[in-house]
């Protein structure tokens, strides 16, 4: 996901497009995080004020959500699935495997800044287990092999 | 000629190379100067075979599979788009006894049907159900949907006929009809399939809901991690508005019914109704007190049928062919049919819609042909991360909701997850207990903190630390897990901790049980 710099401008804009939905707080916040890769900590303020919420409370909602972020993620985000499934055929390996190969663990981001690493659990890909998402695109088998090669085809790309 | 091609656009088979395989194709037949149709479909369920790629010929559909970017060059050599023969050739597609045998009602289209293409829903039977409603009363509509005996497929096997006849009598200005696309259990596909596969097929479910209990606003909620769902059924939304089936006067009858995709944002707690229902609201994941229940005071307070994906995409087939059609499927009080997902170390992993009745013997071994890893099987897990855990003496159970009650087991949504003999069950109650602890609301304190300690006590039994006292203790830590939880999460999730340990007590080191480990250590 492409990451940008803080822009008031841009997340002022996505709020007063949004707000006018039925419940619109998580609404609000797929659409920044879209937009900017994760909600920096200066927007909640904006999103507070326009949605006539306190910024406790739109803190609360992303804290509580697995998939908001407050860090600007790396140029990819790695999501490993932790499920039943995934850990009958290896996945365990797996996750040991990658933190190995990118050098970080959970909920970080290597140096280089090209990866973040996180647990998810399922992708609804348990035909297919051991599954890992690198974005968007969702990848089935995947043994530590087929790991390396689309960590490096990433690279390749990025 | 022009040849059809199908290459599914499901996100597994994309998993497995699909979309590298249809840019092959595709390069392959300009190269050849070959004429094209290449359609983009669901999967038909057949995990293993995936990359599916399937030609239309005049003796009915062939597939070819798995099929890798590699083997294009040499498919187009041998012919295939006339049907020629080739190592990855595998026959008539509907002959694949794996298909052939099942009873597919929910899923007719899936696999089959162009997946965004309105013109292929309603040239494959859709919409029916829909038409049919539309000349109904709203008490006729329910009465249909109950006479079906359709029960909540999301996993508590409510009757869906029940709730909306609450909604339908529940007096308000503004009622809602919410569609839980929270698919979070692990081993359950069958939401994203259909989602993927069929999208009109949900939507019709859904305006038929809508109509019969006088709802005009629907809402899909939907995981984040669904992004493939999420265009198909916006593309699907799109084109249903265009066309009529969706609005302020569907197909001129005056009647309005609005649909819109929400996204969650990764809690697997909002796949507990009124979790999602206070997600919807834009607000933190906490489940409600019940009473009141959704259908009287639901979305915004108003009364709301909240249904999940299968439950709503099981209501064309029943408007159309009728409740009682769909009723002679299936045994005792489980009516109809029942999409199970075979999944975790199994060989041929997929989708099976099946009758109610069939056993776990006949899906693991006829349908699965065993073990992915050659190994015996040791512990199928039924019904997601709060499902039992079943060792082989329970595999000849029926699927049925009742009979799997008396088993102290569940059917949840038909997702099945099997384990071969390498796996430690004590760090799979482990995993149980961490994965509630990650997922709990914090709403209340048997889930919030039960679970953390639930980890610990794993944590000592599984370093052999007085193992007879913290089995104990653990067994009392599920008892109050179980009985005084505000929802399932904590109140399920000693099913598998709790059958991990008693069908598999040498895993635990259980003394009580004759292992000798502790006196070793």
């Amino acid at each position: 996901m492409a990451t940008h710099p803080w822009d008031s401008g841009s997340v002022q804009e996505i709020i007063v497009r949004l707000k006018g939905k039925p419940g619109a707080l998580l609404v609000v916040l797929h659409g920044v995080q879209d937009e900017l890769g994760y909600i920096p900590p200066e927007a909640v303020p904006l999103i507070a004020k326009e949605l006539n919420l306190s910024r406790a409370e739109v803190h609360g909602v992303i804290s509580f959500y697995h998939y908001f972020r407050e860090s600007p993620p790396g140029r990819r985000t790695i999501h490993i699935c932790r499920a039943e499934s995934c850990q009958s055929k290896n996945g365990s390996e797996l996750e040991k495997y990658a933190k190995k190969k990118l050098g970080i663990d959970y909920h970080e981001t290597s140096p280089d800044g090209a990866f973040s690493l996180e647990p998810v659990y399922c992708l609804g890909n348990c035909a297919c287990s051991p599954a890992v998402m690198v974005n968007k695109e969702v990848f089935g088998r995947v043994t530590p092999e087929r790991f390396d090669e689309i960590v490096s085809e990433m690279r390749t790309g990025a | 000629m022009s040849a059809s091609v199908y290459i599914p656009c499901d996100s597994s088979a994309l998993s497995l190379g699909a979309e590298r395989v249809a840019e092959a194709v595709s390069i392959e037949a300009v190269r050849r100067g070959a004429d094209l149709n290449l359609i983009r479909n669901g999967s038909r369920g057949m995990f293993w075979l995936e990359p599916l790629v399937e030609v239309v010929t005049p003796e009915g559909r062939i597939a070819y599979g798995p099929v890798q970017t590699k083997d294009v060059v040499s498919l187009f050599e041998e012919n295939f788009l006339s049907g020629g023969e080739h190592p990855l050739r595998l026959g008539l597609t509907d002959e694949i006894a794996y298909l052939k045998n099942q009873e597919r009602l929910t899923f007719a289209r899936v696999g089959i049907t162009d997946p965004v293409s309105l013109a292929d829903y309603l040239a494959h039977g859709g919409y029916r159900g829909l038409k049919r409603a539309l000349g109904m009363p709203a008490a006729a509509i329910v009465k249909e949907v109950t006479d079906s005996g359709l029960r909540g497929r999301g996993g508590a096997a409510f009757p869906t006929g029940i709730k909306w006849n609450t909604v339908l009598n529940a007096a308000a200005e503004q009622k809602y009809v919410v569609c839980n696309a929270d698919e979070g259990d692990s081993g359950t596909f069958s939401d994203r399939m259909i989602m993927e596969g069929d999208p009109f097929v949900l939507i019709e479910g859904m305006t038929v809901a809508g109509l019969a209990v006088g709802a005009t606003q629907g809402y899909i909620y939907l995981r984040v991690e669904y992004p493939h769902a999420h265009r198909n059924l916006n593309a699907a939304i799109e084109s249903a508005y265009q066309a009529g089936y969706l609005g302020g006067d569907i197909l001129g009858s005056g009647r309005r019914f609005d649909l819109e995709v929400r996204l969650g944002a990764g809690a697997y707690v909002c796949g507990e109704e009124t979790s999602l229902l206070e997600s919807l609201e834009g607000k933190r994941g906490l489940v409600r007190f019940k009473p009141p229940l959704p259908a009287i005071q639901g979305l915004f307070g108003q009364p709301t049928v909240i249904n999940n994906v299968i439950s709503l995409a099981s209501v064309p087939v029943i408007l159309d062919k009728g409740g009682v059609y769909y009723r002679d499927f299936g045994m005792g009080r489980s009516r109809g049919t029942l999409p199970i997902q075979l999944a975790g170390n199994i060989k041929h992993p997929g989708l099976i819609e099946k009758a109610f009745g069939i056993t776990l013997r006949e899906l693991l071994y006829e349908y699965g042909g065993g073990s992915a890893s050659g190994r015996p099987i040791r512990a199928v897990q039924v019904g997601g991360p709060l499902g039992a855990y079943l060792p082989e003496s329970q595999f000849d159970v029926p699927l049925d909701y009742e009979a799997y009650t008396e088993i102290w087991a569940v059917l949840g949504h038909g997702g099945i997850v099997v384990f071969d003999d390498t796996v430690d069950m004590a760090r799979m109650a482990r995993y149980a207990m961490e994965f509630c602890a990650i997922e709990s609301c914090g709403k209340c304190t048997p889930c919030r903190i039960g679970s953390t300690r639930g980890v610990e006590v794993m944590d000592k039994i599984m370093a052999t630390q007085d193992r007879a006292r913290n089995i104990a203790l653990l067994r009392d830590l599920c008892d109050t897990m179980l009985n005084s939880s505000l929802c399932a999460l904590g109140g399920m999730t000693p099913y598998p901790v709790l059958s991990a340990l008693n069908h598999f007590p040498e895993d635990f080191g259980d003394e009580s049980r004759g292992w000798a480990g502790d006196a070793a250590a």
